[in-house]
């Protein structure tokens, strides 16, 4: 186990305790879920097996399953613009899905601009490359507002002119071009200007999603958070750090241990990283303003 | 609790200031956006939008990027445009001399449309309007030079409708004629068979959007022969149409002429059925030599 000076890396503890499978669990099935999504748009085209047609945008499946992203979507219909019978259906499969396991786990597990900003936040870690400019986390909001108002405006679809993820996608699948100078620039700022600067502050396709799935029942939760020893993994390894104190160390104020708040991307790498086993994925509704026993109980176990 | 503590005072100025801040500065980032829309929305004069493309300030509100068009065409003819190419980025389009459309009967692409971008309504593809051909060049296209290429006539989908060879005496060799490719645009879809094929190194026929090729008459303008078609008869009554006699300089002769004053019609010179006359100009290697 690599050491940068005295600091333990984030989830030594998770990996001594659990094993290393175990404690990357998540973050495997994360990768698996975003190049199987990838690689199924990619058989097409590379091996003339067309499983999916399209991307991200808008995709058909087998002939059978439409789905459209309703961001693009919304802002075509702020343009006065309404789809197609198959673009309308496919909205709908998409919004009802994120509603239900909550509209980040677009970004976590399907998102390919993720691997890139993942990658440089760990590299960010690993160079111990610290502040720099800082933007608040509601700026996306605002940028998603506008998108949305300069749709109505100009009449264009206004973020797909410029929006990275789509870029990509599409790059990666029907010609990059030189999208690939977008990526590294993204790169470029999660690393050098600002921590998890990109899908936590500015990207508005995030923002809306986070705000389809802001009821969503699927959550993570701090079940166990009694058992929590501050080594504070969870914060250094969470895209959103934000999101976690309320839950996890709620148990005075009466805040029950359910992660609620919209910008988790249900990524789970908490639960990875955590030696103690303190969170859990689990449902909204089960949220007990105390924890205490549950813990006890699981501990006797 | 007072609400204008100054504790409070200052939290609501911190807010105003950051609200302000945040609102200046997406708002610059909305204006550089809005202006980069407007931008996109100029398509260049080449770059060809897919059948049934509504008009650029739609299109680019209604497409949403998803490339299933470039998918259901047969003959890759569509392309997602990238970021640096002058199209907006993620639109499909396509350039006639790489590869033009062949306009399939069922029109796949427009099918695989899930937004209406690609108008469902167009179900024939000889309706379709990708832009018109337009003969750019008469100063090398070989038709014009007095040769028989012919091929963006022969090529064309909609054969004597949408293209037709229009024959003119070659004044240059007084002896021949020049079959000049002629675009007649209500019936040119755009496909841009014709633009592929010119033999040419740069083709001298390209599809150009409608609103580039065609020039459009004022409104009030009717054109006497048509109406008079329609009418079945002259529009005005010819026999008491008074013409006065033509005054030309003195010995003039305008060959063809008719005098009304006179009832005399001069001959035409150098075409067949008139009285002989001095041709024009001699091809090269003919001229004098008996």
């Amino acid at each position: 186990m690599s050491q940068m000076g005295n600091k333990k890396r984030i989830g030594a503890d998770a990996v001594e305790e659990k094993g290393w499978l175990r404690a990357h669990k998540w973050l495997i099935l994360r990768r698996l879920s975003q190049f199987g999504i990838l690689g199924l748009f990619l058989l097409g085209p590379l091996a003339g097996i067309w499983i999916v047609k399209g991307n991200l945008n808008y995709s058909y499946t087998l002939g059978v399953l439409p789905l459209t992203d309703p961001y693009v979507a919304l802002q075509s219909l702020m343009t006065g613009h309404v789809p197609e019978k198959l673009g309308l259906i496919g909205v709908a499969i998409a919004v009802v899905f994120y509603l239900l396991v909550g509209g980040r786990v677009y970004c976590s597990w399907v998102c390919p601009v993720n691997v890139v900003t993942d990658a440089a936040g760990w590299l960010r870690d690993r160079l111990g490359i610290k502040g720099a400019g800082s933007l608040s986390a509601r700026t996306r909001y605002w940028i998603l507002g506008m998108t949305l108002i300069g749709s109505a405006v100009t009449g264009v679809v206004l973020w797909e002119l410029i929006n990275p993820v789509s870029m990509l996608h599409r790059g990666l699948i029907f010609g990059l071009g030189t999208a690939w100078m977008i990526v590294i620039a993204i790169f470029l700022f999660d690393l050098f200007v600002m921590s998890r600067g990109w899908c936590g502050r500015l990207c508005p396709v995030g923002a809306f999603y986070g705000l389809i799935g802001r009821w969503s029942p699927l959550r993570v939760t701090a079940t166990k958070r009694a058992a929590c020893n501050d080594c504070m993994d969870c914060f250094e390894v969470c895209p959103e750090p934000q999101v976690i104190r309320p839950a996890l160390k709620g148990e005075e104020k009466g805040v029950g241990p359910v992660i609620l708040a919209p910008s988790c991307t249900n990524c789970g790498r908490c639960i990875d990283v955590c030696s103690k086993g303190v969170f859990t994925f689990g449902l909204r509704t089960n949220n007990p303003v105390s924890t205490v026993a549950i813990t006890a109980q699981s501990e006797a176990k | 609790m007072k609400s204008n503590s100054p504790k409070t005072s200052a939290a609501r100025r911190q807010f105003m200031f950051d609200s302000a801040k945040m609102a200046c500065g997406v708002g610059m980032l909305g204006l550089g956006l809005g202006l980069y829309a407007k931008q996109s929305k100029a398509l260049p004069a080449l770059a060809l939008r897919p059948p049934g493309a509504l008009p650029e300030d739609d299109f680019l509100g209604a497409c949403i990027r998803c490339g299933l068009c470039v998918r259901d065409c047969p003959y890759n003819t569509l392309e997602l445009a990238k970021p640096e190419t002058p199209v907006a980025t993620g639109t499909p389009y396509f350039n006639a001399r790489n590869i033009p459309c062949e306009m399939c009967e069922d029109i796949p692409c427009v099918k695989a449309c899930p937004t209406k971008a690609l108008d469902h309504a167009l179900t024939d593809i000889n309706k379709a309007k990708m832009g018109v051909a337009v003969l750019i060049d008469h100063e090398t296209c070989l038709n014009f030079l007095g040769l028989r290429c012919d091929v963006c006539y022969r090529v064309c989908p909609v054969i004597d409708k949408a293209i037709t060879l229009d024959m003119v005496p070659n004044t240059r060799t007084g002896r021949h004629a020049m079959f000049l490719p002629t675009v007649h645009s209500e019936h040119c879809t755009g496909c841009g068979k014709c633009e592929k094929s010119c033999v040419l190194e740069e083709s001298a026929i390209r599809i150009l959007p409608p609103k580039l090729a065609k020039g459009e008459l004022g409104h009030h303008y009717r054109v006497g022969w048509e109406e008079q078609k329609k009418a079945g008869q002259s529009m005005i009554d010819e026999s008491k149409m008074i013409d006065l006699p033509d005054r030309l300089p003195e010995g003039a002769v305008l060959p063809g002429h008719y005098d009304p004053a006179s009832g005399h019609t001069e001959s035409m010179r150098g075409m067949a059925g008139s009285e002989a006359g001095v041709i024009p100009s001699h091809p090269p290697g003919l001229g004098g030599k008996p």
